[in-house]
């Protein structure tokens, strides 16, 4: 066919405008075509690619754990955060009274906001209930516990040398036997899970090359191949981007099931810490459960699977497709 | 139509396979190039289909100059091409109908017209019961005649082929030659590179004998009609 009887077959009346949308149609169609004929491929070889998937699902599953086990220990580290307390061990000497008038006069003073009064008797109460030692305990004479005045400063408690120099202070008066100061274990704890993070953060990178390199490796195989079709696509006009298409769509498909295979194993996770963790919770009284992954979270967890799909087959695209050339 | 001007193809490494190459071959036109092998029967298709580019001259297909073809625009170049191969080239993987209705996917046509060119291509090279047979599933001359099918379902304006009848008996030789002849008849310019001379000479078309990558002078014409 020439170009002059190749104009026969064009509508006489054809526009610009419909010209556009029959490239536009041509295009939907040959990306629907390079979508399902990927999916198809996938399919074919079952086997090897619910491997690869596999694999891909459990390097983004691990990060993302990991993410979601400092979520939670983050959730209940926050309960106590911010609130900077200092609790008072009064003299055993000192009587419930005078351990009322003294947490009264202490509320006066210009740094401490709050002041809570725990009375020995309740504090034994409360300890035989929840420590599962009532019977041990019925048998001492008399109350060994002291009483207990929880103090919460108007300090800010950034503030290490005013919050010290407070306890100091309410270490030197006769009533207090030792003070002790809350968060200085829940700073620890803190500049803990900050390293954590940091951790999770470069684990979190190291298995994102992994998932590239896994899907780049996979892709560059499935084009080794295919090679003879390369070429003859190539021979009879296929663009690069019509030959990239089903490779990329094919990454495309390893990021979204891998992304659903992490999704699944986290979540069936989840369920099985679920009732040992709340039993746990029961113990302290707290009514804590488990932060899952939550829509957002599953969300990212996808669309990373789908980054690193297409990221990883492009790569290896278009390090290896090029090369191919007709003989 | 094919017109080639002091071409000179020399491949890296210094193997000159074509020397000062002057030809013309008119639209719809029916020619064999033949010669011994590594005479440059192949490279002359390769320099049409630009698989390779010339190193010198001038090469116009079809009204445009090769030089002037950048490499972004080959691929919507080739598909006013059809190729033929000796070893068939199919895709083992691939129906006989997906293999036939390759080049048709790649120009994205719409899947009715698929189906209908494709089917066309089939029944012309009689092998319309076979559109869902695997390739490996054909005889040898079956399988070289989904090779015609594929080469000419987009309807090119150049069918080249390359030994096309190289592992095929005489009989099956002449039938593949004669559907050839059927498909220049109805206006495709048709290039076939082969050394079976005897065969070439009954169909009586015009002959370019190559040696050494020159055209010899007196294979200029047929020697007997």
């Amino acid at each position: 066919m020439t170009p002059a009887n190749r104009k026969k077959n064009t509508r006489p009346d054809k526009t610009f405008k419909s010209e556009l949308k029959r490239r536009f149609d041509m295009w939907l169609l040959q990306h629907a075509q390079a979508f399902i004929f990927s999916l198809g491929q996938y399919i074919k070889y079952p086997i090897s690619n619910i491997l690869t998937t596999a694999v891909i699902g459990i390097s983004l599953a691990l990060p993302a754990s990991f993410y979601l086990l400092l979520d939670n220990v983050r959730y209940v580290s926050s309960s106590w955060d911010g609130s900077v307390q200092i609790t008072l061990f009064l003299q055993t000497d000192v009587d419930e009274t005078r351990a009322a008038e003294f947490a009264n006069t202490l509320s006066s003073n210009n740094n401490i906001n709050e002041t809570v009064l725990i009375k020995r008797a309740d504090a034994l109460a409360e300890y035989q209930k929840l420590s599962g030692f009532a019977e041990a305990l019925n048998t001492l004479d008399e109350n060994p516990l002291p009483n207990v005045v929880l103090v919460k400063p108007t300090l800010d408690s950034a503030d290490e040398a005013e919050t010290e120099a407070l306890i100091k202070e309410l270490e030197a008066m006769p009533e207090v036997d030792t003070a002790q100061y809350d968060s200085r274990w829940l700073k620890r704890l803190l500049y803990l899970l900050d390293i954590v993070n940091r951790l999770i953060v470069i684990l979190s990178t190291l298995l994102a090359i992994a998932v590239l390199l896994i899907i780049g490796n996979t892709i560059r195989l499935s084009i080794h191949n295919r090679r003879s079709e390369i070429e003859i696509t190539k021979l009879f006009g296929g663009t690069d981007s019509f030959i990239q298409r089903p490779f990329l769509y094919s990454g495309l498909w390893y990021g979204v099931f891998g992304g659903i295979i992490a999704w699944l194993l986290i979540t069936i996770s989840m369920q099985m810490l679920h009732g040992p963790v709340k039993q746990l919770a029961n113990l302290y009284a707290s009514d804590f459960q488990l932060i899952g992954l939550g829509f957002g979270n599953s969300v990212i967890l996808l669309a990373s699977g789908i980054a690193l799909g297409l990221i990883g087959s492009w790569i290896a695209v278009k390090r290896h497709l090029r090369a191919i050339e007709p003989v | 139509m094919i017109r080639f001007t002091n071409v000179h193809m020399n491949y890296p490494g210094g193997n000159e396979a074509l020397r000062n190459i002057n030809l013309h071959i008119e639209q719809g036109a029916m020619v064999y190039i033949t010669g011994r092998s590594g005479a440059g029967k192949s490279t002359l298709l390769r320099l049409i289909a630009l698989i390779d580019r010339h190193s010198r001259g001038q090469i116009i297909i079809n009204g445009q100059n090769l030089e002037r073809v950048r490499n972004r625009r080959i691929p919507i170049f080739r598909r006013h091409i059809g190729f033929m191969f000796q070893d068939h080239r199919l895709l083992n993987d691939r129906t006989v109908f997906d293999n036939v209705a390759l080049p048709l996917v790649i120009a994205g046509y719409r899947h009715q017209e698929i189906r209908k060119r494709v089917q066309a291509a089939l029944d012309k090279v009689s092998l319309l019961t076979k559109v869902n047979s695997y390739p490996m599933a054909l005889s040898g001359g079956e399988q070289q005649r989904v090779g015609v099918a594929r080469a000419v379902v987009h309807r090119p304006a150049i069918l080249l082929a390359d030994e096309p009848t190289g592992n095929l008996d005489p009989a099956l030789s002449w039938d593949t030659m004669k559907l050839f002849e059927q498909f220049n008849q109805v206006g495709v310019t048709v290039l076939i590179a082969s050394h079976d001379l005897d065969m070439i000479k009954r169909m009586s078309k015009r002959i370019i004998t190559l040696k050494t990558g020159r055209i010899l002078p007196l294979g200029g014409t047929p020697t007997a009609s």
